[in-house]
């Protein structure tokens, strides 16, 4: 085939995509804001994106606060690293680590799981039956879990800082013997709330990329089983890709001045 | 040919409905009437494009051409929020049943009270397993998910589903294809009774002629996306059709081919 045929077909095919994506999200946020709102299915969801994926947050926070105080021992001069340490793992967990590991983890758990969930839906004409009962597929679907993905995914790497710094600090204070309470002090005197803040704010926007690209996929998947594991890979590595991109031009943005 | 019914009698109408997939034309300038309050049965071999022709009637495949038309108004041509309002006449009993299959069999009965009509949950429970009995089904059964029932049980609780809002039109896609005879009966029972006392729309697709026989008021063949025969139920056996003749009769040799290697 003609290699300017094959890269025309490519561009036209992702143009398209992003379009479909593109109208897709607009729907999305224009039915979050027109009432009513289905409450019950938001808790629901904030179940199960949120409070399941709590241990799997918590772990990766904790072991990545540790290995980040090891690293920054081992790379710095070892004399007066007490205060680099403590000061570069919180900077660093609570700016970048924290929500991009956490946005990540979440990406593999739960826009697989959306995807999966409403793939399997479409295939088997679910979805076509809650217009056929009164009830628009969007509202019911789409905006209870994008709502409840921008709320906890925060909260989640909120927790996941905490279980971050703590890391560092049991690394810090118990294999590289360093002085608790000095930890402690100059972590707390360095740490301004605009780092968490920022790390917060990132996080929510994950949470949508994470929501939309899950319920777009399922929404759009075709045929049987296979399509529907086509979309669970595609909302995985498209979120993720997506959450990453986002990250940087995010850092740029926040901390340019 | 065509139903022939004063315009103040007709509930929908297609014209010239025309729908292809890739470059598979399923709907071939399909037009088709559909009387006020009667049950029309829809007869047609598999893949004669039944379940597209119910579907672009819901809007849930739109149509290249031709118009559609539900109380006068054209459902191709509306906008969301007025298709949702056209919509909440509609129940659907769909071929494969399609019930949510997170939902206790009893919440999908009561789905279209509880989200369309924002029925009390407790309230809606009742109606709900009030219409799961009449289609056979206990009260433990309610309880059980949509994966723990047989095909033929899946099929009952979609058709209890589909009328459990009293809707003005009810559309079954083979509503007794899975079911014993017996059940089968009193399933065309329940939908003679739908039409007859809630005076609803009935519009039913089945390729078994007892049941087309008994809950039919009017019969139409399709044939290749388009409507080839339409009459009342009398009027079949005489239809002087020979396609509407050999389905009928379930005869392999006629003017309908299948494709099929012979042995
Ligand atoms: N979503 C779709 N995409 C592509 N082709 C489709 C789609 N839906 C239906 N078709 C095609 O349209 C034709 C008619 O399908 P339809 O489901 O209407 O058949 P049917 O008359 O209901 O048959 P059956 O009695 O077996 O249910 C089939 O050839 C099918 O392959
Ligand atoms: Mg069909």
């Amino acid at each position: 085939m003609n290699p300017l045929a094959i890269i025309g077909n490519v561009v036209i095919t992702a143009l398209g995509e992003t379009g479909r994506l593109s109208l897709f999200t607009w729907r999305a946020v224009t039915h979050i804001l027109r009432p009513p709102l289905y409450w019950r299915l938001i808790g629901q969801q904030m179940m199960r994106i949120g409070y399941f994926s709590l241990p799997v947050v918590a772990l990766t926070a904790f072991f990545t606060g540790g290995v980040l105080a090891l690293q920054i021992y081992y790379g710095s001069d070892q004399f007066n690293s007490e205060s680099i340490v403590a000061t570069i793992v919180a900077l660093g967990i609570t700016r970048e680590l924290g929500p991009v590991l956490g946005g990540l983890m979440v990406a593999g758990r739960a826009a697989a799981a959306i995807a999966a969930e409403l793939g399997t839906m479409r295939v088997t004409e679910q979805i076509d039956a809650l217009s056929t009962l009164s009830t628009n597929p969007f509202k019911y679907l789409v905006v209870p879990r994008v709502i409840a993905a921008v709320i906890t995914l925060p909260a989640l790497v909120f927790i996941g800082d905490v279980i971050g710094i703590f890391g560092g600090f049991v690394v810090g204070t118990q294999t590289l013997d360093f002085n608790a309470g000095v930890y402690i002090k100059t972590t707390v005197d360095f740490l301004e709330l605009d780092d968490i803040t920022s790390g917060l704010i990132k996080s929510a926007i994950f949470g949508f990329i994470i929501a939309m690209m899950g319920c777009y996929q399922g929404f759009h998947s075709r045929g049987g089983a296979q399509g529907v594991g086509r979309a669970t890979t595609n909302a995985v590595v498209s979120s993720s890709i997506l959450i990453l991109a986002a990250n940087y031009v995010m850092t740029s943005l926040f901390f340019s001045s | 040919m065509n139903i022939s019914v004063p315009a103040k009698d007709i509930k929908i109408e297609l014209k010239n409905v025309h729908k292809r997939f890739g470059k598979k034309i399923v709907l071939h300038d399909l037009s088709l009437t559909i009387p006020k309050g009667k049950s029309l049965v829809v007869i047609g071999g598999s893949g004669s494009g039944k379940s597209v022709m119910l579907k672009s009637i819901l809007g849930i495949i739109r149509p290249e051409k031709g118009s559609i038309k539900v109380d006068g108004k054209d459902v191709t041509k509306l906008s969301t929020s007025e298709r949702e309002k056209t919509l909440r006449k509609f129940g659907m009993l769909f071929q494969n049943a399609a019930l949510f299959d997170s939902l206790p069999v009893w919440e999908n009965v009561a789905f279209g009270l509880i989200q369309g009509r924002n029925m009390k949950r407790k309230d809606a429970k009742e109606i709900a397993l009030e219409k799961l009995g009449q289609v056979g089904l206990t009260t433990e059964i309610g309880d059980l998910y949509p994966a723990e029932l047989s095909g033929g049980m899946q099929k009952r609780v979609g058709l209890a589903r589909a009328i459990a809002t009293d809707p003005e039109i009810i559309f079954f896609d083979e509503p007794t294809t899975g079911l014993d005879p017996i059940m089968a009966d009193v399933i065309n029972d329940l939908i003679v009774n739908s039409v007859q006392k809630l005076g609803a729309t009935a519009l039913s697709i089945t390729h078994d002629m007892a049941s087309a026989r008994k809950i039919a008021d009017y019969i139409a063949m399709i044939y290749k996306g388009e409507i080839i025969w339409a009459g009342t139920r009398d009027e079949v056996d005489n239809s002087g059709n020979e396609y509407v003749d050999q389905f009928i009769h379930g005869r392999a040799d006629g003017p309908i081919k299948m494709d099929v290697l012979k042995p």
